[in-house]
């Protein structure tokens, strides 16, 4: 699969504070996600990967081309979506996203064509010939996505996407960011606060804390092994049950009338049935424990 | 909704040459621009003064018509280098009236609406974009300064003959390099100040404030100082200065040639170190 992003000891300083310090991951996922606390250095991350901060050590490749010395062919290959209101208040969306296909090097006929085709497809088809400035807040995010995408890039970079966004509108967004994700014709790279966004959408997720690297999970993967982690909810002797299942190598504790247990490699997950009908003692519920991105987060967060 | 219209279709077409790419600013602009009706009277006001002119040159080479409207040839004023130049100061001030009506809404919305980014994060560049937006008012004061100038040469060099037109070649020059001197100053004056306040209202008030309040500031330190440095913030004796010269005319200004020259390149100087503060794609708050 193609490297994304790949980032070897960046470090980034904006006037005399370092804001990004030796960075180095190698990103290839569909969607990756990028999360940290404010000033975590998310941004400025972007900003950087768009030839905006200057980089002051290492190096940054994005899509194979390196940010320093490629910018151009980059900025070519990459759609942003930016996090503050970014429009010509008197320009009508068809416009402005003509234009911005034109900026990007599609030839003007090409160009009218896609935004048509782009604003049918983030919703605002009816809405097209308005002025922006009469735009309502979530109808401007959608425009930033039309003109993130009406050149075609290969990288699609949104910053917090869904900010300001009401519930439906929100919903939306998600679901055309995975639908974007789904076409396999881009990669995204998704910048936001919001945990359930990222959970939603990303399988890969890289998390910032003050300027550094606290974790990258590969999101599915880590959703495997956590199928080791069992929760069982029973109508009796808790006790007796957790008893009998470290005898045969899981480890269990009790909580709030459940029983968690991490189950050993190879374990048969029959064993757990058979060792309650020997104790005649119905299950009443059986899930896997799943780590949630807020459980990852906060772990990050805590390192 | 068509099931075509809800699914994302990759672009795999041609690509543009980016050399070109800053005019498709300039493009968008003027269509925008000349939505108002305003605009496109002014410029029509603004054609009268060479219209006259050329009406003046073709009466002064017409003799059976002086004859018939009782005017003697002898009594016109010589088409010369003191008719251009007053030909530039006219054309001049209705360039630095224009420029005060367009300049301030290059820079300052893009600026306050956060669009600089978007620009930014394409194949753009910095420079390209102020190129883009320089040409909306170098096309648009060309159109009413040094373009009309140079028709109205050659109305003079028709009716006048080769020999007028060889004599006077360096007059053509001095049309141009004086008025592009001076629609450049306007240009870089109008988007640095346009970029710097990112308000429209404010920057048009401060085009008009450079210059009539440099030109009162200078007097002012002129009389209190009893020097003649005060000339140096006056743009439009800067400029008057440098026209005399390239006219051929006596100039009582109390600037030299070279002092106007050097305070020209500071000021735009100073406009270029502006623009390059504030056309950014992002601001760094220190």
């Amino acid at each position: 699969m193609q490297t994304v992003v790949e980032l070897a000891r960046l470090s980034v300083c904006l006037g005399k504070r370092e804001i990004l310090t030796d960075l180095s991951v190698e990103l290839s996922g569909r969607i990756i996600g990028l999360l940290g606390p404010n000033g975590a250095g998310k941004s400025t991350l972007i900003l950087t990967l768009l030839g905006f901060c200057p980089v002051t050590r290492g190096t940054a490749r994005v899509l194979g081309h390196d940010i320093r010395r490629h910018i151009k062919q980059v900025r070519t290959l990459v759609g942003y979506m930016p996090e503050n209101d970014s429009f010509i208040a008197d320009m009508t969306a068809v416009s402005f996203v003509r234009m911005m296909g034109e900026l990007s090097g599609l030839p003007a006929e090409s160009a009218l064509e896609r935004a048509h085709e782009v604003l049918f497809y983030v919703g605002l088809g009816e809405a097209r010939y308005r002025t922006l400035g009469t735009y309502s807040v979530g109808m401007k995010q959608m425009v930033k996505l039309a003109q993130a995408i009406v050149h075609g890039p290969r990288l699609l970079i949104l910053d917090e996407p869904t900010n300001g966004l009401d519930p439906r509108a929100r919903r939306r967004m998600l679901r055309l960011i995975r639908d974007i994700r789904d076409s396999g014709q881009m990669h995204v790279l998704l910048c936001s606060h919001l945990l359930r966004d990222v959970e939603e959408t990303c399988q890969e997720v890289l998390i910032l804390k003050q300027g550094r690297i606290v974790h990258y999970a590969n999101l599915a993967q880590e959703r495997s092994v956590n199928q080791r982690f069992v929760e069982i909810e029973t109508s009796g002797d808790n006790a007796g049950l957790a008893e009998a299942l470290t005898k045969i190598g899981c480890t269990c504790t009790t909580s709030g009338g459940r029983l968690k247990m991490v189950l050993p490699e190879d374990f048969d997950l029959r064993q757990i049935y058979r060792v309650a009908a020997k104790r005649d003692l119905p299950l009443r519920r059986l899930n896997y424990r799943r780590d949630t991105l807020e459980d990852i987060f906060l772990k990050a967060m805590e390192a | 909704m068509a099931v075509y219209k809800q699914t994302y279709k990759d672009y795999s077409g041609t690509r543009t040459t980016p050399w070109f790419r800053f005019f498709i600013l300039s493009r968008y602009s003027y269509a925008r621009l000349f939505k108002s009706k305003f605009l496109v009277l002014f410029l029509a006001v603004c054609m009268f003064y060479p219209l006259g002119c050329a009406v003046f040159i073709y009466l002064s080479h017409n003799i059976p018509l002086l004859t018939a409207l009782r005017l003697r040839s002898g009594a016109m004023p010589p088409i010369d280098g003191e008719f251009f130049n007053v030909y530039c100061v006219v054309q001049g001030a209705l360039a630095f009236l224009l420029t005060t009506l367009v300049g301030p809404s290059l820079v300052a919305p893009d600026l306050a609406n956060g669009a600089m980014s978007l620009y930014l994060s394409r194949p753009f560049s910095r420079t390209q974009y102020v190129a883009g937006k320089m040409t909306i008012l170098l096309l648009l004061l060309s159109v009413i300064t040094w373009i009309p100038g140079i028709v109205l040469y050659l109305i003079q060099a028709g009716c006048a003959g080769w020999d007028w037109a060889r004599v006077h070649a360096w007059l053509a020059g001095s049309i141009v390099l004086g008025l592009w001197i001076w629609i450049v100053v306007l240009s870089l004056i109008a988007l640095a100040l346009s970029a710097w306040v990112k308000w429209k209202i404010a920057a048009g008030a401060l085009i008009l404030g450079v210059f009539f309040a440099g030109a009162g500031f200078g007097v002012a330190i002129n009389n209190v100082t009893r020097t003649h440095y005060g000339a140096f913030i006056d743009l439009m004796q800067v400029v008057r200065t440098i026209w005399s010269d390239l006219f051929r005319n006596g100039s009582s200004a109390d600037l030299s040639v070279t002092e106007a020259w050097t305070v020209l390149g500071v000021t735009c100087g100073l406009c270029l170190w502006l623009l390059a503060r504030r056309i950014r794609a992002f601001e760094v708050v220190k």
